[in-house]
């Protein structure tokens, strides 16, 4: 991205017929073919890809806990050894949390923002690309030790000392620190370019008062990325130097075992709002659409979004409640944690406000959003159960916080994102997805889940701890149990319902037309799949709902959607002011390149070196990343356009 | 394993804390029935609002890209009417847990006993802080204690993080190798308490049980001076084999106070015979529990760090019969 400000003032043109789309066309199209693929910075394609790739590893994190289950579903199994399940709970919370549950949300974001922004691609389109694929290598780096019998064992929480090499020899934590700071990496790229995509390129008058909620969402997750990966990504590398080079960072002697969890949990707090809040953000902007009417709220939910986000840094202490603080920090954090409700109550009420002023349509997508809420509340509650510190010292490691997780995860990210699917699958193939058996879809995932995940809240409350492999009879846990292993077999049925639903859509599909669902934002003013230009001319903004306008009976603001900025010299599109969103330069998008690729393909040389102590590795995998670094930024096209700037 | 000590005090669920048995931990009983209560309601009236207004307010048979867009009143009444019952709701349970929290603190009288519990992979080390050491001595897996009499427990860590919790009677604290923490617990009713490792410690986090045994202060004081006694040395040629096999082979780790074998590795196994389980509850100590334990401890608790010790029967026999004797 560069700014040649005041070089020339772009033309404002006319949509009509083919004009401009097909001079736009030759400009923005990838190469076809696999360098073309490989090569591609368009964030349509990143967003898809990463939406695939989440979802593969949350099947695999499916599947692995369904083995769990299985060892769970009676007392005294012997199905797995107690180092096979520990390697599948940690893998598990692996693969969701970390490897799914903010990929997802990255991939709708990367598809949608620049849709619902009126842009042509994110800020730093390379950078886009760069994060995919350092992602990607850091779900194959983390599988590979998994695959190898080498898995992470210690938990996605990794508690020393037992991470220390004293108590966990092999390379298996080498593997799980080494993996989530290339993730880190991934996050931290992808989060500073929402955060200027949002600052910089949203369509002439789309004030920070007119863009959709999800944004909102995704901008507060970023900035709060930012944050908090650094906590976590330091704490990972003294762990590894730790391990390796035998500082003493986390050592019971000359050390303080306990810096660990304060680190992992300033990050892993933040971290968990971050992958709730771009979901909410979705049901904020998909439930209207189908109650038929904007969003009741729409200015306490913003400020909700961010206000839950600025609380959430300061609770990361009531995941450490049994350490032994004092009392004081304790009624703090207590405090604390328990006001992260009022923003949520916001949302909720703002939520159940809209379906009863509107006028509900029901769609697949729309009992997916309608249920979130009540999956929402459920996962809220009995968060501020464990919020109340007499409370949480016996909730606190039993069953009963692992459905708090289940609901919260699952019910605010995982039926959003189905959700989202419904809603944006037509967006982004063209093609409806078939909505008998999406209703179909949507009850056996709804009753599995509850049947699987409400009676763990009362296996915690008789007691049963968290990650043990196999408990004793006569506990009282065993029926439960086997109840929880049936339900989350069901909930697995749904979601391959999904996939099939997917697999017959995708080729018998109903085509969907630009605007199936007859929906107020700009992501619906483009034909489906969009161009890869997006939009023929830069729209200009009037409203938050630029579609509704015609059809609410408002103030009279008109967008105007079909004319607009040309912006036809190479790939370029619009930047504006970060709070009115006045145009103030044209933003010069770059070519697509393999240079992304090749720096990610560098630093797993340098991670994986690091991790077999191959130094040679390690050194040639900096040195070929440093040399993709360099092509990236060679200076190398700007006389060029600034030849064509002044014709 | 549970039905080994018996079912006690009421508690078929032997691990449940939705029914405690003293002071330390009931005012948090309380607490989280009065959640529990809040919560339930709240779900309720939550979806009860969802599913009437989806069902109310629904428009069929109509594509939702041909519906009209209505915009009846702003709604923001909902969110202000909901928010200010979310706060009365909040200010309460704060209230409540600060209450709660200062309530069981520290308990109401000074402690009688004091215990110093030290987790290991994967067994509890039990140590009596008597007025001097004669008065002190070590014990594992099993605590008693006296009915009525508040107990001062101090927590380390030997290894790795594990975390001391015995429901009925109190909730969580960690054992932090580097630290020493502090809790008590009390039982108002004698009875058996099953108690269990909370924190992920590693390959046999699962069988890492504790027992609270809470008897009449009479009995206690029994138990304790029975404790505090060295064993005997071994008497008779079977015995005193036993004991060879166990100077040989087992002393590395275990000790039993009085005779040559002092190690302080595993648990101490002066008094053997006067728990009701072995293995942090993993194998019931009976003569057939307790030769399997010897004689293959990694079946019964794979990974647990006992190694297999390979002895001969007649070896094994001895052992046994030497051990049996440690009452």
């Amino acid at each position: 991205m560069k700014g040649l400000e005041s070089a020339r003032t772009p033309e404002i043109v006319t949509i009509d017929g083919d004009y401009p789309a097909a001079r736009l066309e030759q400009i923005w199209r990838s190469e076809p073919g696999l360098v073309g693929w490989l090569s591609s910075v368009d964030h349509k394609e990143i967003g898809k890809r990463y939406i695939v790739t989440a979802f593969v590893f949350l099947i695999l994190g499916g599947l692995e806990a369904l083995v769990m289950r299985a060892q769970l579903a009676g007392p005294e199994l012997r199905l797995l050894s107690p180092e096979q399940y520990d390697q599948l709970f940690t893998m598990h919370g692996l693969s969701m949390i970390f490897l799914y549950a903010g990929p997802i949300l990255t991939g709708f974001s990367n598809f949608l923002w620049p849709l619902l922004l009126g842009s042509r691609d994110m800020a730093f389109p390379r950078l886009n690309a760069f994060s995919y694929w350092v992602y990607l290598a850091a779900g194959l780096f983390i599988y590979a030790g998994f695959i190898t019998g080498h898995g992470p064992d210690d938990g996605w929480f990794n508690y020393v000392p037992y991470a220390s090499r004293a108590y966990d020899a092999g390379i298996n934590i080498d593997v799980y620190a080494l993996g989530l700071i290339l993730l880190g990496i991934s996050t931290t790229v992808g989060a500073a370019n929402f955060v200027v995509t949002f600052l910089q390129t949203r369509a002439p008058g789309m004030s920070i008062s007119r863009v959709p909620i999800l944004t909102w969402g995704t901008l507060t997750a970023s900035v709060a990325n930012l944050l908090a990966v650094p906590s976590a990504s330091l704490a990972f590398f003294l762990l590894w130097m730790d391990r390796q080079f035998g500082t003493r960072f986390f050592a019971t002697a000359g050390g303080e075992p306990l810096l660990w969890q304060h680190l992992f949990w300033m990050f892993g707090h933040p971290w968990v709002y971050a992958i709730v809040l771009p979901a909410m953000g979705m049901v904020s902007d998909g439930l209207p659409t189908f109650c038929r009417r904007p969003l009741v709220g729409y200015t306490p939910v913003a400020l909700s979004t961010v206000a839950t986000m600025a609380l959430g840094f300061g609770v990361w202490v009531h995941h450490m409640f049994a350490t032994g603080m004092p009392s004081l920090a304790l009624s703090f954090f207590s405090g604390a944690s328990l006001i992260i409700t009022l923003p949520s109550a916001v949302a909720v009420f703002a939520w159940t406000a809209t379906i009863w002023t509107g006028r509900p349509v029901i769609t697949t997508a729309f009992l997916f959003f309608a249920s979130m809420i009540v999956l929402f509340v459920i996962g809220g509650v009995s968060g501020v159960m464990t919020g109340s510190v007499p409370v949480d010292w016996q909730l606190t490691d039993t069953y009963f916080v692992v459905a708090h997780i289940h609901y919260v995860l699952i019910g605010i990210n995982v039926f959003p994102v189905v959700g989202g699917i419904y809603y944006w699958f037509p967006k982004m193939t063209g093609r409806l997805l078939d909505e008998r058996l999406g209703q179909w879809n949507f009850w056996t995932m709804f009753v599995g889940f509850n049947v699987g995940f409400l009676p763990m809240h009362l296996l915690g409350l008789l007691g049963m701890p968290r990650r043990v492999y196999t408990y004793a009879y006569g506990m009282g846990w065993s029926s439960l149990n086997l109840v929880v292993s049936i339900g989350s077999l069901l909930f697995a049925v749904g979601v391959l319902l999904l996939l099939i639903n997917i697999a017959i859509s995708l080729r018998r599909g109903q085509a969907a037309g630009a605007d199936p669902w007859g929906a107020p934002t700009l992501e619906w003013a483009i034909p489906s799949p969009p161009p890869s230009y997006n939009f023929a001319v830069i729209p200009m903004i009037a409203s938050r709902h630029p579609l509704w306008e015609t059809r609410l009976a408002d103030d009279g603001a008109r967008s105007t959607l079909t004319q607009g900025y040309l912006l036809d010299r190479g790939r370029e599109t619009l930047g504006t002011t970060p709070l009115d969103a006045r145009p103030n330069q044209i933003l010069e998008m770059p070519e697509d390149s393999l240079a992304p690729l090749l720096l990610s393909l560098g630093l797993c040389g340098l991670f994986i070196g690091a991790l077999v102590h191959a130094w040679w590795l390690a050194g040639l995998g900096g040195l070929g990343g440093f040399a993709a670094l360099l092509d990236w930024l060679w200076p190398r096209y700007i006389h060029a356009d600034l030849e064509k700037a002044r014709d | 394993m549970a039905g080994l000590l018996g079912p006690s005090a009421g508690r078929i669920w032997p691990m449940n804390f939705l029914w405690t048995d003293g002071p330390r931990a009931n005012p948090a009983t309380a607490l989280t029935w009065g959640v529990t209560v809040l919560s339930l309601f709240v779900v309720v009236v939550i979806t009860l609002l969802v599913v009437i207004g989806v069902v109310v307010r629904r428009r069929r048979g109509i594509p939702a890209a041909d519906a009209p867009i209505e915009q009846q009143g702003d709604g923001l009444a909902w969110i202000t009417i909901g928010l200010a019952l979310t706060l009365i709701a909040l200010a309460a349970t704060l209230v409540w847990t600060m209450a709660a929290l200062a309530a069981i603190d520290s308990p109401a009288s000074p402690p009688t006993v004091t215990l110093l519990v030290t987790g290991h992979e994967w067994w509890w080390e039990v140590r009596y802080l008597g007025v001097g050491p004669s008065r002190s001595f070590t014990t594992a897996n099993e605590i008693h204690i006296p009915v009525g009499q508040p107990v001062k427990v101090w927590l380390e860590g030997a290894d790795v993080i594990h975390s001391f919790w015995v429901p009925a009677l109190t909730g969580k604290t960690e054992t932090i190798p580097g630290r020493t923490n502090l809790t008590w617990l009390q039982a108002d009713r004698p009875g058996v308490y099953r108690g269990q490792c909370a924190e992920y410690c590693g390959l046999q986090h699962a069988h890492m049980a504790v027992y609270v045994i809470a008897e009449p202060p009479a009995a206690f004081e029994a138990w304790r001076r029975t404790q505090m006694l060295e064993a005997a040395n071994a008497a008779g040629p079977q015995m005193e084999a036993g004991q060879a096999v166990f100077e040989a082979r087992c002393a590395e780790c275990h000790a039993v106070r009085g005779t040559g074998a002092h190690g302080a590795k595993g648990p101490d196994l002066t008094h053997l015979m006067s728990r009701q389980t072995l293995a942090a509850g993993a194998v019931a100590n009976t003569t057939g529990g307790l030769s399997g334990w010897i004689a293959n401890p990694q079946a019964l608790k794979p990974g647990a760090k006992m190694p297999a010790t390979y002895l001969s029967g007649p070896q094994l026999v001895e052992l046994r019969a030497y051990l049996e004797t440690l009452r």
